[in-house]
């Protein structure tokens, strides 16, 4: 299922809405990095809230649309994990590495307000 | 130590794509959550679920899952077994070490797996299949 990005201001949302098979991370992926050019977003937020798992190729995956999403001027911020996901991501290993996070929505866009004010733009 | 007791396999899934991945963790999920395991262990045994059939669909193509309830004393818990008829693993400890891929992955399946669950045993001949057993306990 495609997840559906939505545009607020400077900032693109997307809010996975189900559990994401491979193909949907990955179209995920390239729907981000297009919009961030159609929209000249600054930023992107990732609402895994709803996700029961996030497994070692959903890390991977959200690895590289930050790293996309940087390259293209835009900061990442994935929100939302809950706590059994976070407990098993520390168990099996995986980390987001630089890749920003925020408990929630809220959080995620004061996070990326603060950058944006800050004037930052990463290589 | 007592015996695990376990009768037939409740739930087989029949693995031959990615998209077979998140039918066999929530199958795992749903019969896991028949004995009671915390939301935490449904979590944990939905990921490991998803490890090892990533695991058959990118070296094997196919496989399938196999869960099972078990006991042993007082105790319940899943059982899962990951079967394929894959090329096997030439070398299962270096398989088992965090980091090592002969894959792009990011080699962390089998022994993120192992971290995950209470039991793992693996068992692998090369040219003819690897099967992962693998235990979760209600605490």
């Amino acid at each position: 299922m495609r997840v559906p990005i939505l545009k607020q201001g400077n900032y693109l949302i997307a809010s996975i809405q189900s559990a994401l098979s491979d193909e949907d991370l990955l179209q995920l992926r390239d729907d981000l990095g297009t919009q961030v050019g159609r929209f000249r977003s600054r930023g992107a937020i990732v609402d895994v809230t709803v996700l029961d798992v996030v497994d070692s190729f959903a890390v991977r995956t959200l690895r590289t649309i930050a790293h996309m999403l940087r390259l293209r001027g835009a900061e990442t911020v994935i929100v939302g994990l809950q706590p059994e996901v976070a407990f098993s991501m520390v168990q099996l290993g995986l980390t987001l590495g630089e890749v920003a996070t925020a408990l929630d929505l809220e959080e995620g866009l004061s996070y990326l307000d603060r950058g944006i004010k800050r004037g930052s733009s990463h290589g | 130590m007592a015996e695990v007791m376990a009768g037939a396999p409740r739930v087989r899934v029949r693995i031959s794509s990615a998209a077979d991945i998140v039918t066999a963790r929530q199958q795992g999920r749903a019969l896991a959550s028949e004995l009671g395991f915390s939301e935490t262990d449904l979590t944990v045994i939905a990921t490991a679920i998803s490890e090892v059939v990533r695991n058959i669909v990118e070296y094997a193509s196919q496989g399938d899952i196999l869960l099972t309830l078990v006991h042993r004393g007082n105790k319940r818990g899943i059982q899962v077994v990951a079967k394929d008829k894959g090329p096997g693993i030439a070398n299962i400890e270096q398989a088992m070490q965090d980091g090592y891929s002969t894959s792009k992955g990011l080699g962390l399946g089998l022994p993120g797996a192992r971290r995950l669950m209470d039991e793992f045993e693996i068992v692998s001949r090369v040219g003819q299949g690897t099967t992962v057993t693998m235990k979760k306990w209600v605490r």
